[in-house]
Parts: structure tokens; C-alpha cells; sequence
């Protein structure tokens, strides 16, 4: 009898795996498993410390304290007059903006004067803008690339970090509802 | 026309393995002879559609025809030749017809040369053969069709990811895959002995064969990949415990135990049920490695692009023929009556230590890929298992594998004693403790390296022994060249490859002393490193035929005395709009130097210089293996399958 149950372990472990792979793969679709996002170390955290020049000449320079004691989530934008998936995700941020939601943007390692010519062009959802040329605090919050969006809790605390794009899908199914809990 | 020619021959070839699973393991169940017969020409017949496929497939990449979408994602006009046909097969869809074509060459291999199988053994492989390429030829029709049509046709292609154009990787994927679809020739023999409920000696000469051809292509397809890694990636490592590269490693690792214990059944009828149960999983680890590497459930530098659809297609085929395997065992091998009594110290009782080491090491590696993926599924946490984790865990069980690998094949069968081989094998001891003595001496207290060259001396020294045991030397040096001309051939195979392993864990040792050091330089400025004088004369721009390209001069000298003048380059590739490091590799076979250029900033060159001690034995003694592989495999035994019953008498 042990024999027999010894000659069906294999199977079960199989049996095991695949119910586990297949697993995988349904989040894969509907996004609650991915294998190649890494967390951010930030999250549940408040951000590090800082200090950006303002864009605009004679702005006050933006700080960790723009970050506390708000009134609403935030959310922080890095991005570049440069970057291409930035021109994609600019209506979305342009929708938030018009609906009242606080966007801070941090231009990365960019021209000021590209930076302006970006926001003539396709508009400006950014309540305040701080510029990180040498790309110093890009590192402290562990941006990966731009853009990269993170939100700000109203205690100043991370609570989601997006590398790459803000889609319409992105906004529908992650921001809103984020905003929505931390309000 | 010739695409559609070659998608109406997959779904002919479809139909034609449908025939061959079906007709010969129905036959073969109610003895119909002529059912029986019809499985080798269906397996012909297989093969002729499926290579019709694969031929024009290659035709649509040697033309460049833009309307078919595949050549569009992943060819270019200004491609050389032999990348636009690699290129067929550097992609998913290619790659799976490349798959189901060495399938059918297998299945025609078998119907070729297994006629002096017994005609139901061989249907019934035949069928299990044609029952497997029925699920990949229907995955490749269902899911990934290489010749659907683009409309219009684009000017010209996208191009083949530049990392891929290569001459090594050319040739991996075919490698790899002669070794991986050859472990479904043996999952074939198993499943057809388990309906049979029947495994005897013939039945392990009957497998080792395939066992061994499948195990000596995977050697140099993973030898190849590894090379590849070394040159091309340009990180200065061999081996990086990557989730794909450990994909083709547990195959290769339950293959090299299926190997050694299909000896056991031929030999001495013992270890049937776990020969079996290893020919099951040598396959299933295959299957693993395609789901892993094509469904996108796997954060790696190689991963195909991915689609989940595709995932639970291949996941499907996974369950459904491990499963099924492996549910024909959990019902036929109870009922296997284990036979063949020996000694724990004998021939086989080193065989089934082989086996446990190799099994546990497959384990390890399994464990270590799959963990943090089902950590991430289960406790939604992200770990990573790195070569710390392998280097530590397999360590304990190498050293082990490799001391009882230069006794094992001295010990006689059945009962042996300790005593005689170790007095053959005094010297190669004392020439792994004086090699292990010289490389504390030279390089200092490092203990992995030190062991690394004991291990080999021992590996390779104790093959030497074995040979010259064999053929008398010392004891009757006048008949010795009579001897060794009359050794079997498996003999000297089994000698070859364990002193190919040898080679290659010299290579590895070697690896182990590897220095490196990263420069900024200005033209003219250079650093020292290992003794050498590198010296950055120039950088200047290069252009290929589909590339452009920034190349150092770098000028290493020792002494004063020119060694080498190396030409790393960076590339970029306008069509692909991707940069890749092309490494430069000055080897004198004892040591590789090799530098890598990286980004300039104001005039100065970013260069990663390394110094690699031994770094080609590595692939040498992976060559050197499947050449022992290969002789085996010419042995007389295996080309003319001698009748079951005599064996043969055991070597002195």
C-alpha cells in the first residue's frame, strides 16, 4: 500500500505545479501576478527628504513638505520633455487635473526651456513643478525610468508606485480607486 | 503560395500524427498486425509534412517575403544569410515548428532504426511519438501560426533582435532542442513499457541509446548557450542560475541519472521502476522548461515574448502528458517486481549514488527556480534566488558526485570491495591533493578554486586509471595496444565524458581566480590588472552591414612585450533601434582576456576589463563530453542490437 502511495507522489506534485502555474497565469491576465514589477521600497513609507529648484523662475523650491498634512492624495509625476511614453500618458494626467487632483511634477534630467515648450504644447496638470537636472532624488525614490508616477497619501505616505505610462487603464482601475480610499 | 503550402502541411502533418497516435497503439493493444505495420510509414509520412513545413518556412526568411508577418517582426533584407535563417527559428512560432520537426525526425529515427525492436514495443513508441506532436502541432495551429499573412506587405522587416545574431546562437536552439525532444523518445519507451507492464533488459538497451544521443546533443546546447552568455551578454560569467538557463539544466540533470541508471536495467535488471519514473520526468523537465520560458510567467534576460493564452495551451500539454505519465505509473509500476539483488558497494550501488546525487541537485535547482515564483503566487512576496543559494546547495552534493565518480566505474558488479580500487586510484588522489596544494600555494587561501582543481585532477586522473586498468599497461604492457583496440567503445565513452567533466570543472576552477576591473580611461592612459598593462589607444566609429558601431583599441601588453590588441565594440542596430556589447575575447587557451566597452564621457571610455584564468576549458570539457556521448553511442552493442538474453561477461 505504501508503494502504491509512494508511486502516486510524482502525480500529485505535478497535479500541485500545475494548479499553481495556472494560477500564475490567470493573474498574469488580470494583473494581480507579475513577475517583473518590483515593489517599490518606498511603499508604506513617507517619501525621503528634499529639495527641488522650482521650474519657473522665482517659485518657491519644492519640498518634502509640499508632501504632508494635505488635504487630498497627491500624486507625483516624474517626466521629461524627451520621453515618448510621456506624450502618451499627458490626457490622462490633463483629466485628473481638470477633475481637481493635485499633480506635482518632477521634470527629469531635462532643459527648462524643453520642459516649457512640452507643457505650451500639450498642457499643463502640474499644481506645482520642480526640476531634478542632475536626477539626485530620481535615485532616492528609486525611479526606474520615466515616467513614473507615485501617490502620495494625505499623511505623506507612499502607497503606489507605476513605472511606466498612466493609460486610461491605469487611471480607471488603479488611480481612481486609489484616490478614492485615501481621500 | 509557399507560406500556405507550408501551413497546409502542419495541419497535414496534424492529421498524420493523429494516424500515428492512434492507429499503432490501438493495433498494438488488440494485436492487429497490420495496424501495427502502419506505424513506421505514418511516422514517414509525419516527417515528410512537417519538414515540408519547416522548408518553407526557411524559404519565406530566405526571401524576405514581407507579406508573411512573421519574416515581418523578426527579419530584415540587410541581414546576412545564415541570421535570416536563424532568424526562422529565433522566434516563438519558428521555434515551435523547428520543435515538432525534430519530433518527427525522432519518430522517423525510430521507425528507421529501431527494426529490430519487437513490433509492438515499437508501435507503441511510435504512437506515444505521434500522440505528443499531436499537441504541439495543434498548439502551433491553434495559437501560433508562423505563416499568417500581413496585408499590405510592409517594405521590409523589423529585424531579428541583434543580441541573437550570432553564430553560437545560431546553433543553440537547434542543439537544445535534438536534446530536449530526444528525452520524448525515452518518455515514449517508458509510457509503451508501462502500458506493456513490462521492463527488462533489452528495454534498457533499447532506451540508452536515445537516452544517450539526447543527452549528448543537450550537453552541447547548453555548452553553446553558455558560451554564448560568456561572450555576447559580455558580464564576464559562464553561468548565471537564470531561471531559463536552469530550464535546460534539470533536464540535462534527470538525463545524466536516466543514463547512468538505464546501465542498471541492462546490466543487471534492478532499479526498473525508478529508470522508468527518470524517463517520465527527463521529459516532463523539457515540457517545464518550454512552458516556463514561453508562457511569460518568469521575470528573465531570455524569455520568449510572452502571451498567457498561449501560457495555459502549453501549461495543458504539460499536465496533460507528465500527468498522464506519470498517472500510467502511479497505476502500471506498483505491479513492477524489483529484481536484482546487489550489495550497496558494487557497480549499481554507485549508479544508484549517481542517482540520488543527481536527483537532489535537480531538486536544488528545481526548488531555487520555482520558489520565488510560487512565493510570489502564495505570500505575495518578491525573493529572489540567486547563485548564492545554488552555489551553496550544490556544492555539498558535487563533491560527493565527483569522489564517487572516479570509483564508481572501477567497481564490479553485483559485490565489490573498497580496498583494490582505491589502490588504483592512489595516484589520481595524489595528484588531486598536489593540484589542490599548487593553487593555495599560488593563489592564495581560496577553497573553491582549490577543490575545483582537485576535483579535476581527481575526475580526470581517475578516468586515465580506469582506462589503464582496463587495458593492462603496467601489468601486461605487450597486449595493452590489443586491449585498448578491443575495449568497447561505451568503455572508452564512459571515460571520455567523466574526464570531460573534469575539463570542464578545471575550466570553472579556473573561473573561480577571475579578476576584473572597471577603467575610465582617456585615449593614451591604461591600468594594470593581472599583470597586465591594458592600454586604451582609440575609440572610432565602425559600421557593418546592418549595425554602426564605437570601437576601442585596447592594447595589453606584459613586460613591454605586445599580448594582444583587442577591438571591443558597442553596436547599435538602426532597424531594431538596440545597442549591444560585442566583448573582446584574446584567448591563449590558459587564460582569456577580455574587455568590454561601455558608454564615453568627455573623451573618456568606460571599459570593463577581465582576466579569466582557464575560462574556454569550461566548453572544451562539455565538447569533450558529448564526444564520449557520441563513441558510446558507436558502440557495437548499440548498432547491432544483440539478442536479449546472453549478457555480456562484466569487465575485469
Amino acid at each position: 500500500m505504501n508503494r502504491r502511495l509512494l508511486m502516486l507522489a510524482p502525480l500529485g506534485l505535478v497535479a500541485a505545479g500545475g494548479a499553481g502555474f495556472y494560477a500564475m497565469l490567470r493573474g498574469l491576465g488580470d494583473g494581480s501576478y507579475d513577475p517583473r514589477g518590483v515593489p517599490s521600497a518606498l511603499l508604506g513609507r513617507a517619501t525621503p527628504a528634499f529639495s527641488l529648484p522650482a521650474l519657473e523662475e522665482g517659485a518657491p523650491p519644492l519640498t518634502e513638505a509640499a508632501l504632508r498634512g494635505l488635504p487630498a492624495p497627491v500624486l507625483v509625476n516624474f517626466w521629461a520633455s524627451w520621453c515618448v511614453p510621456c506624450i502618451v500618458e499627458h490626457p490622462q494626467l490633463m483629466r485628473l487635473a481638470r477633475e481637481g487632483v493635485t499633480i506635482l511634477g518632477i521634470n527629469y534630467k531635462d532643459r527648462p526651456a524643453d520642459a516649457r515648450a512640452f507643457l505650451q504644447r500639450h498642457g499643463n496638470p502640474f499644481r506645482q513643478l520642480a526640476q531634478d537636472a542632475p536626477g539626485r532624488v530620481a535615485i532616492d525614490w528609486g525611479v526606474y525610468g520615466v515616467p513614473e508616477s507615485y501617490l502620495i497619501d494625505r499623511q505623506g505616505i507612499v502607497r503606489w508606485r507605476w513605472p511606466g505610462p498612466v493609460t486610461p487603464e491605469v487611471l480607471e482601475q488603479d488611480i481612481r480607486p486609489l484616490l478614492r480610499r485615501h481621500a | 503560395m509557399i507560406a500556405e503550402i507550408g501551413h497546409f502541411a502542419l495541419a497535414l502533418a496534424l492529421a498524420l500524427a493523429l494516424a500515428q497516435a492512434v492507429l499503432p497503439l490501438l493495433g498494438a493493444q488488440r494485436g492487429e498486425a497490420r495496424l501495427i505495420a502502419a506505424a513506421g510509414p505514418l511516422a514517414a509520412g509525419h516527417l515528410l509534412a512537417v519538414a515540408a513545413a519547416f522548408a518553407a518556412l526557411l524559404w519565406a526568411f530566405v526571401t524576405n517575403d514581407t507579406s508573411v508577418i512573421n519574416v515581418v517582426q523578426n527579419s530584415h533584407s540587410a541581414k546576412p544569410l545564415l541570421y535570416k535563417l536563424s532568424g526562422a527559428w529565433g522566434n516563438h512560432e519558428g521555434s515551435m515548428v523547428l520543435w515538432v520537426l525534430i519530433l518527427a525526425l525522432c519518430g522517423g529515427a525510430v521507425a528507421g532504426f529501431g527494426r529490430d525492436l519487437p513490433g509492438v514495443l515499437r508501435a507503441r513508441v511510435l504512437g506515444v511519438l505521434g500522440l505528443v506532436a499531436v499537441g504541439f502541432l495543434a498548439f502551433i495551429l491553434a495559437t501560433s501560426n508562423p505563416f499568417g499573412r500581413v496585408w499590405p506587405p510592409p517594405p521590409d522587416g523589423q529585424g531579428l533582435n541583434p543580441i541573437l545574431q550570432d553564430p553560437g546562437l545560431a546553433f543553440h536552439p537547434p542543439l537544445l532542442y535534438l536534446g530536449y525532444v530526444g528525452y520524448a523518445v525515452t518518455f515514449a519507451f517508458a509510457v509503451a513499457a508501462l502500458i506493456e507492464g513490462r521492463v527488462d533488459a533489452a528495454w534498457g538497451r533499447w532506451v540508452r541509446p536515445w537516452a544517450l544521443a539526447a543527452w549528448a546533443f543537450l550537453t552541447l546546447g547548453i555548452a553553446l548557450g553558455s558560451w554564448w552568455a560568456y561572450y555576447e551578454l559580455g558580464w564576464g560569467g559562464w553561468w548565471f542560475w537564470d531561471p531559463v538557463e536552469n530550464a535546460s539544466l534539470l533536464p540535462w540533470l534527470a538525463g545524466t541519472a536516466l543514463l547512468h541508471s538505464a546501465i542498471v536495467v541492462e546490466k543487471r535488471e534492478a532499479l526498473k521502476v525508478w529508470t522508468v519514473l527518470l524517463a517520465l520526468l527527463a521529459f516532463g523537465f523539457s515540457l517545464l522548461g518550454t512552458f516556463l520560458v514561453r508562457s511569460g510567467v518568469l521575470n528573465s534576460v531570455h524569455a520568449f515574448a510572452n502571451d498567457p493564452e498561449r501560457g495555459v495551451f502549453i501549461l495543458g500539454l504539460l499536465v496533460f502528458y507528465l500527468g498522464g505519465g506519470l498517472a500510467l505509473f502511479a497505476w502500471r509500476a506498483p505491479a513492477m517486481a524489483p529484481a536484482g539483488l546487489f550489495a550497496p558497494l558494487s557497480r549499481e550501488g554507485g549508479l544508484v549514488l549517481n542517482n540520488l546525487l543527481l536527483c537532489s541537485m535537480a531538486a536544488v535547482v528545481l526548488t531555487g527556480t520555482l520558489w520565488p515564483m510560487f512565493a510570489d503566487l502564495l505570500l505575495g512576496q518578491k525573493i529572489s534566488v540567486g547563485p548564492p543559494f545554488f552555489n551553496t546547495a550544490i556544492l555539498p552534493l558535487a563533491v560527493p558526485l565527483v569522489l564517487a565518480m572516479a570509483a564508481g566505474p572501477l567497481l564490479p558488479w553485483k559485490r565489490a570491495q573498497l580496498w583494490p580500487v582505491l589502490q588504483r586510484l592512489w595516484w589520481a588522489a595524489l595528484l588531486a591533493a598536489l593540484a589542490a596544494a599548487a593553487c593555495l600555494a599560488l593563489a592564495g587561501a581560496r577553497i573553491g578554486p582549490a577543490l575545483g582543481f582537485a576535483a579535476a585532477a581527481w575526475l580526470i586522473g581517475g578516468a586515465l586509471a580506469d582506462v589503464l586498468d582496463r587495458i593492462a599497461l603496467f601489468r601486461r604492457p605487450a597486449a595493452a595496444w590489443s586491449r585498448a583496440r578491443g575495449l568497447p567503445r561505451a568503455a572508452w565513452g564512459a571515460a571520455i565524458a567523466h574526464a570531460g567533466l573534469g575539463v570542464s570543472i578545471l575550466g570553472m576552477a579556473g573561473m573561480g581566480l577571475a579578476t576584473d576591473r572597471l577603467a575610465g580611461l582617456q585615449p593614451g592612459e591604461s591600468v594594470a590588472l593581472a599583470g597586465y598593462e591594458w592600454r586604451l589607444d582609440r575609440v572610432e566609429d565602425a559600421v557593418g552591414s546592418n549595425w554602426s558601431a564605437r570601437r576601442a583599441t585596447v592594447t595589453v601588453t606584459r613586460n613591454g612585450a605586445t599580448v594582444a590588441v583587442l577591438a571591443p565594440e558597442r553596436r547599435f542596430f538602426p532597424v531594431a533601434r538596440m545597442t549591444t556589447t560585442e566583448a573582446a575575447i584574446h584567448t591563449t587557451w590558459l587564460v582569456d582576456l577580455y574587455a568590454v566597452l561601455g558608454e564615453e564621457q568627455e573623451g573618456a571610455a568606460v571599459l570593463r576589463l577581465h582576466h579569466n584564468p582557464l575560462a574556454p576549458w569550461i566548453w572544451l570539457g562539455a565538447a569533450i563530453m558529448a564526444l564520449g556521448g557520441g563513441l558510446s553511442l558507436s558502440d557495437r552493442r548499440v548498432r547491432v542490437a544483440a539478442p536479449s538474453a546472453k549478457r555480456r561477461a562484466v569487465p575485469a
